[in-house]
């Protein structure tokens, strides 16, 4: 019993990584950049969740919209005031750039809201009992689990049959051959950020009702764990980031139950690592030869 | 056409001499009384980051491979040097020796750590090797945070478990899992820092200088045509990679030995992270700007801790290192910048780099 | 001065050796220093290169001419196993090159360069000649950090060596410049000279005259010979330019769809009737 308690932890788990994975993925892909302020974006909506509901008593379906469409105004401004100015500047550079947007929003939130850890309430509660005392799903698990495959479905349908969808594959191939071709790069890549911080919002809320605690450092754990499954399924790839997603989280769950609690991420960083050695794309990651 | 003049033996005597003069006047000043505590206490952690600053410009810079891992080699060094210091303790009391030799054991416990990591992974490009790298600090720091060593009559005891660690009623723990070390002898000095600095200098800007530092660059500016000349691309990516990962666990062992406890979190992801602002900040591949970047902006913010601008010290670090970054690399603000400043240095000299 | 050269290498004449192959008289006895035979590439389904030999004389000027997207590059990175053949052997020397990677084709001395121009762009052009230089110029990096005897003595080497290998293009007075920062036509002598300090007994030249103007593509011919007649090597290019091919190259290796469909003199292909279809098509029957 208590090992499929733990593939339900694990893919419940697994399917919040994802969906914080898919934002990571989608960015990497279009804009070749690793977001590191992504993780922190999470924390932002759960913020926003929390005050909402906790403060002022709104029901929980208007706290996560709030927080939904506060992350992806968010989202595009830090792209639009950030990152946009770098778009020709080497990768480095844009990477320190988001690691200086991921500590003003750490540091924002902890002037702001207090460094103190705040309990969250969760947005559903309570446990489907299938065997009771033994085997049970939290609601909150079913709900991840669900949110997850929708966002998969939602943005399989989009990136394949919608005009923006289509052009964001574009420009993840050429952004010049694309602009060539009438396509708004900056408009995609707007579009891209601001899914990706909506998916961070829905995330947040769904990590802080599994794990009900909340500060400004939330996010940047879950962030980094999130972008190893992006990796560890292929970065840039949509599929790649579910599968990684849920891999990262069904790994995290057995080896904090059956190798040691405080090893997890030790093992959780090594498996990741010996699937680089052997397949260095990631799992769903294409190999693109340089052209000599 | 850029000329760029041979002047880089020149360039490495300046080098020299910043260090040299500024550990005088900084020597000077201690002695006259006119370094508060708070800011003498920074000296020696400023010198670690300058030394974990310009060995990571070897991995970042010279050989061009993200590092995001780079604080788990201080952490290696950090560890094995405080063993190292606590087990010479009866039999190499001169404590100049005694911390030069945990420096070197901190040393071959990071260059280890490099090839360890180095050999696998190097043959993965860009972002992969990144996020290896940033994998392996946190195996490191998660690692350490479980570790349990201790020495007594029969030798060394090291566990991965509290429960499986057994030591004789005489023995000393040195490091006790998530409380990290403890009961450490400082050893660390200004003066040992400034040697270091002095010697991470000497093995970068030499090895840049050589056959094997031009094979390195030569590997970064062009892979393929490195290796249509016969440059062998897996040796010196992992030279680089290892020296720089050796320097690294130099630096970490001073760090380590400089206070009385260390937990394995002070080596974390944002560590990383840190050296590599002092990097980017400083100027890829310059030695110089590593070692400028890294003492400044370790003591400013550490200095700015005593104003009432405490709580928004970190906010105004990050605002600055994005518009710094933005200034730096934008063409149009770069532009905008350029001229401002040209105009305004039209009277004055030269503008000097 | 090229009127000796003449003298030296009277007008080519091409005899076949054993297998498909043609060399000048004057290597015939001679161990070729490349052959191939069979060579053949597949990318997925996509043949790229197909039943490809040839032989080069240990000091013939060779040439591999095609229309575009014939696979002459893709021969080039088969010969410097940039990529792996699927097919085929190629022998260096009579060494057959199995197995060997880029780094190993190059120590048996084939050195390349290339279409669109690969450079060390932030190092100086002197230093560009020096990473050539590495295979011959040895010392071990604890020498170079701690800059014992061997560091200075080697160094000393290396340098006069360099400005000697610049001296043949004239471009010794370049040295401390940035390699990044040269004229496009400075860029590919650069990169020729970069090839030439390996000490190659094969010298591949893909497209060197590629945005050259006529005059420098007159004294780049000049200098391929005078090249081949210094180092006493062999020369395999590549090359758009027919003036060039047809000036300096004794045999003529034409490539078509990834296949050899023409090889001889100069004035052989020149008149060879597959050729002239391959590159202006079909005359349309009335």
């Amino acid at each position: 019993m208590s090992f499929l308690n733990n593939v339900i932890t694990g893919i419940s788990l697994g399917s919040i990584y994802a969906i914080i994975a898919l934002g990571y993925t989608m960015v990497y892909g279009i804009a070749k950049m690793l977001n590191f302020a992504h993780g922190d974006v999470i924390m932002v909506g759960a913020y926003m969740v929390f005050f909402a509901a906790g403060r002022f008593g709104l029901p929980s379906v208007v706290g996560v919209l709030l927080a939904v469409v506060v992350c992806t105004v968010l989202g595009v401004v830090i792209e639009r005031l950030a990152y946009k100015p770098l778009r020709q500047a080497p990768s480095l550079a844009v990477l320190i750039t988001a690691i200086g947007v991921s500590y003003f929003l750490q540091n924002g939130a902890q002037i702001l809201w207090g460094a103190a850890t705040k309990r969250f309430t969760p947005v559903v509660e309570g446990t489907l009992e299938l065997v009771p005392g033994q085997l049970g799903i939290s609601y909150v698990a079913i709900l991840s689990v669900v949110c997850c495959i929708a966002v998969m479905a939602a943005l399989t349908l989009f990136t394949t049959r919608t005009r923006m969808g289509k052009a964001m594959r574009a420009c993840s191939e050429d952004k010049a051959a694309a602009q060539l071709m009438g396509i708004n790069v900056d408009a995609t890549i707007s579009s891209t950020f601001a899914i990706g911080s909506a998916l961070a919002a829905v995330a947040g809320v769904l990590m802080c009702s599994a794990y009900p605690v909340l500060s400004p450092t939330t996010g940047s754990m879950p962030g980094i764990r999130a972008f190893t499954a992006a990796v560890f399924g292929g970065i840039g790839s949509i599929p790649g980031a579910l599968l990684g997603g849920i891999l990262l989280g069904i790994i995290e769950t057995f080896a904090k139950a059956y190798i040691s609690t405080d090893l997890s991420d030790a093992v959780v960083f090594a498996v990741l690592i010996v699937v680089l050695l052997v397949k260095p794309t990631g799992l769903m990651g294409r190999y693109v030869p340089e052209k000599v | 056409m850029k000329k760029k003049l041979n002047k880089n033996s020149l360039n490495g005597f300046i080098n020299y001499g910043i260090i040299l003069v500024v550990y005088l006047v900084l020597q000077f000043l201690i002695g006259g009384g006119m370094v508060s505590n708070s800011l003498q206490s920074l000296l020696v952690p400023a010198c670690c980051y300058v030394v974990m600053a310009m060995s990571l410009n070897l991995t970042v810079g010279i050989l061009g491979e993200l590092s995001l891992g780079h604080a788990g080699f201080m952490s290696l060094g950090a560890f094995s040097g405080i063993v190292t210091s606590i087990l010479l303790q009866s039999v190499l009391p001169a404590v100049p020796l005694r911390l030069a030799v945990s420096m070197a054991a901190g040393a071959l416990a990071g260059g280890l750590g490099g090839v360890i990591v180095g050999v696998p992974v190097l043959r993965l490009r860009g972002d992969y090797l990144a996020i290896v790298t940033l994998a392996f600090g946190q195996i490191i720091k998660n690692i350490i945070m479980v570790l349990y060593v201790g020495v007594d009559g029969t030798g060394l005891h090291v566990a991965l478990n509290s429960d499986r660690f057994i030591l004789a009623e005489d023995g000393t723990t040195i490091i006790k899992g998530p409380m990290g070390a403890v009961g450490v002898t400082k050893l660390a000095s200004f003066t040992a820092g400034f040697v270091l600095i002095l010697i991470t200098l000497l093995v970068v800007q030499n090895l840049v200088n050589s056959r094997a530092g031009r094979a390195i660059m030569a590997l970064r500016d062009n892979r393929i045509a490195a290796e249509s000349v016969g440059i062998n691309v897996t040796k010196y990516k992992l030279m680089a990679f290892v020296i720089s990962a050796a320097l690294a666990g130099a630096a970490g062992a001073l760090f380590g030995l400089n206070y009385s406890s260390t937990v394995a979190s002070k080596f974390d992801f944002n560590t990383s992270i840190l050296v590599l602002v002092f990097v980017v900040l400083g100027g890829l591949g310059s030695i110089r700007g590593s070692m400028i970047a890294a003492a400044l902006l370790y003591v400013l913010p550490e200095l700015l801790r005593s104003f009432d601008i405490a709580e928004y010290r970190m906010l105004i670090y990050a605002i600055i290192l994005i518009l710094v970054m933005l200034a730096t690399n934008n063409p149009t603000l770069k532009n905008f910048f350029g001229s401002v400043f040209k105009k305004k240095k039209k009277p004055a000299s030269r503008t000097s780099k | 001065m090229s009127e000796q050269k003449k003298n030296n290498y009277p007008k080519p004449k091409l005899v076949p050796v054993p297998s498909t192959n043609i060399i000048p008289e004057r290597d015939v006895d001679k161990r070729p220093i490349l052959e191939c035979r069979h060579l053949g590439i597949d990318f997925g389904g996509l043949t790229a290169v197909d039943d490809f030999n040839m032989a080069i004389g240990r000091t013939e000027i060779a040439g591999l001419i095609g229309p575009n997207g014939a696979g002459k590059t893709t021969v080039f990175n088969l010969l410097t196993k940039v990529y792996q053949p699927t097919r085929g052997t190629v022998m260096i020397d009579g060494r057959d090159t199995a197995g060997k990677n880029t780094i190993q084709v190059n120590h048996m001395g084939v050195a390349r360069t290339f279409q669109n121009i690969r450079l060390f762009g932030n190092l100086t052009v002197e230093e560009n000649v020096k990473v050539g230089l590495h295979e011959r110029m040895k010392y071990s990096a604890v020498s170079g950090i701690l800059r014992l005897p061997s560091y200075w003595k080697k160094e000393k080497e290396a340098h006069e060596k360099a400005l000697e290998l610049l001296s043949i293009f004239d471009m010794q007075d370049m040295a401390g410049y940035q390699a990044g920062s040269l004229p496009y036509g400075a860029q590919r002598r650069l990169e020729i000279v970069r090839a030439l300090a390996t000490k190659p007994s094969l010298l591949l030249l893909d497209e060197p005259a590629a945005g050259m103007n006529p005059s420098e593509t007159a004294e780049l011919m000049n200098n391929i010979r005078k090249i081949r007649d210094t180092f006493q090597i062999a020369i395999m290019l590549i090359e758009h330019d027919m003036n060039l091919v047809m000036g300096v190259c004794e045999g003529i290796c034409v490539l078509n769809f990834g296949r050899i469909i023409a090889k001889g003199t100069p004035d052989d292909i020149q008149a060879n009737p597959a050729v002239i279809e391959a590159y202006l098509g079909k005359r349309k029957e009335a």
